[in-house]
């Protein structure tokens, strides 16, 4: 229990040690930890930024389906619309072409008509030609009277 | 001390300790020294500027560079994102710290604050050596040949004058500082009873300068005999338990052991936080004397 010249080395050492403590522990340690409740009240601060301007973004993103489902439900009817009108002028189209169609086949009946009445008037006229010569075999000569045969024809 | 045959077993007392309680006891009390008397190992008086404890010096300074070593360790690789175990230990211990300085110390100084970590940490450690068994390490520095070891620093009256006075010399640096010498000089005359008539303030001059200089003083011994008191009687107490049977030791042993890491703990508090509080009343400027 006594004081010696220990103190003095004692003092000396505290003296350093409170020297050396500042200098590499304390000052580098605060000025981090500043920094720290510094970043984090920095980071609070951006997330709370973020969650505002994502709930901005959510409100417009909403607002744009809105309008991308309008002007599809528009489309959707225009080409309904279309489709219906492309349906009318497609029936309208093939009427006419049945139309046509059936015309030109109506035209052609006439001709096989007149064609075949032509034809069977010839053979009703050599038909009677004949019937007429063999009735006739001895008094008419065909050569004679062929002049008057090919009138008769025309006229039939 | 005195009785010469106690003093001559007790070079030989560290293995008997139930043979001759008493020079056990003083063998342990005492510190490896050098100047000292070659007979007792004793310094010559109360004050003896001549004698170096050599066992306190050197556990003291080697717990001084463990803490450096700490210190400069985790303060070169701080990191703010991922504090590892030991950055976060000295984060809590810093934070607790802090908390207490800027809740006492209000005036603007960038010393208390590092010297309060430094006297918590480094009293602590101090401490903490008399938590190893009494025998322990004067055993292992027999076999060396060294004779005397007093392990806990804190249990040598020049380790806590030694902090004591150099925060009391930082009290009055702080006194003149944040006061001004003229602020210092009349805090001693006219505090701490106060007059309004001239004549009565010199005449209460004296009795103020005598109870201002007690109380200052008082600052610096309060400091050193409570740690110094604290940490003696422990290890006395754990001397004495050493002196039990080797089969009941660890009862009464465990239990104080256990209670001294309170204890420990609480006296390098204490120790930091008046430190702390005397400061911040010396950077007190007397403005409320001319009321």
């Amino acid at each position: 229990m006594n004081v010696t010249a220990t103190l003095i080395g004692q003092m000396l050492t505290f003296a350093v040690l409170v020297w050396f403590i500042n200098r590499y522990l304390w000052d580098p340690m605060t000025r981090m930890m500043e920094d720290r409740r510094k970043r984090i009240a920095d980071g609070l601060a951006a997330a709370e930024r973020g969650k505002h301007e994502q709930e901005l973004a959510e409100r417009r993103a909403k607002e744009h389906i809105h309008e991308a489902k309008e002007k599809a439900a528009e489309i959707i009817a225009q080409a309904q619309r279309r489709a219906n009108e492309m349906i009318e002028e497609a029936k309208e189209a093939a009427r006419a072409e049945g139309e046509r169609i059936k015309a030109s086949a109506n035209a052609e009946i006439d001709q096989e008509v007149n064609r075949a009445k032509q034809a069977l008037r010839g053979q009703v006229v050599s038909l009677s030609v004949a019937g007429a010569s063999r009735v006739l075999r001895r008094e008419i000569d065909d050569k004679a009277h062929e002049e008057l045969l090919k009138d008769l024809v025309a006229q039939i | 001390m005195s009785d010469p045959t106690v003093e001559a077993a007790g070079h030989h007392a560290a293995g008997a300790a139930t043979d001759n309680p008493v020079a056990y006891i003083q063998h342990h009390l005492t510190n490896l020294c050098a100047g000292c008397d070659p007979v007792t190992h004793k310094p010559s008086g109360m004050l003896d500027f001549s004698v170096w404890s050599l066992d306190t010096l050197i556990f003291s300074v080697l717990l001084a560079g463990l803490l450096m070593l700490v210190s400069y360790k985790v303060g070169k690789s701080l990191d703010p994102d991922k504090p590892s175990g030991l950055q976060n230990l000295l984060e809590v211990i810093l934070e607790f710290v802090e908390g207490q300085v800027k809740s006492i110390f209000m005036a603007e100084s960038k010393i208390v604050g590092p010297m309060a970590l430094t006297i918590f940490t480094w009293v602590f450690l101090m401490n903490t050596m008399d938590l190893l068994p009494v025998d322990l390490l004067p055993k292992v520095a027999s076999w060396f040949g060294i004779e005397y070891l007093k392990v806990v620093p804190t249990t040598d009256l020049s380790t806590t004058f030694g902090l004591a006075l150099s925060v009391f010399s930082l009290i009055i640096f702080f006194n003149i500082k944040f006061k001004g010498p003229v602020g210092y000089v009349k805090m001693f005359l006219f505090h701490p009873f106060q007059a309004s008539n001239p004549f009565v303030k010199i005449l209460l001059a004296p009795v103020n300068f005598t109870m201002t200089l007690i109380e200052e003083l008082a600052k610096p011994f309060s400091l050193a005999l409570r740690l110094f008191g604290n940490m003696f009687a422990g290890e006395l107490i754990f001397l004495l338990i050493a002196l039990l049977p080797w089969w009941i030791q660890w009862t009464l042993g465990g239990g104080w052991a256990i209670f001294h890491i309170l204890v420990i703990t609480l006296q390098a508090f204490i120790f930091m936080l008046l430190s702390t509080v005397y400061l911040s009343m010396a950077a007190q400027s007397h403005d409320d004397e001319h009321h």
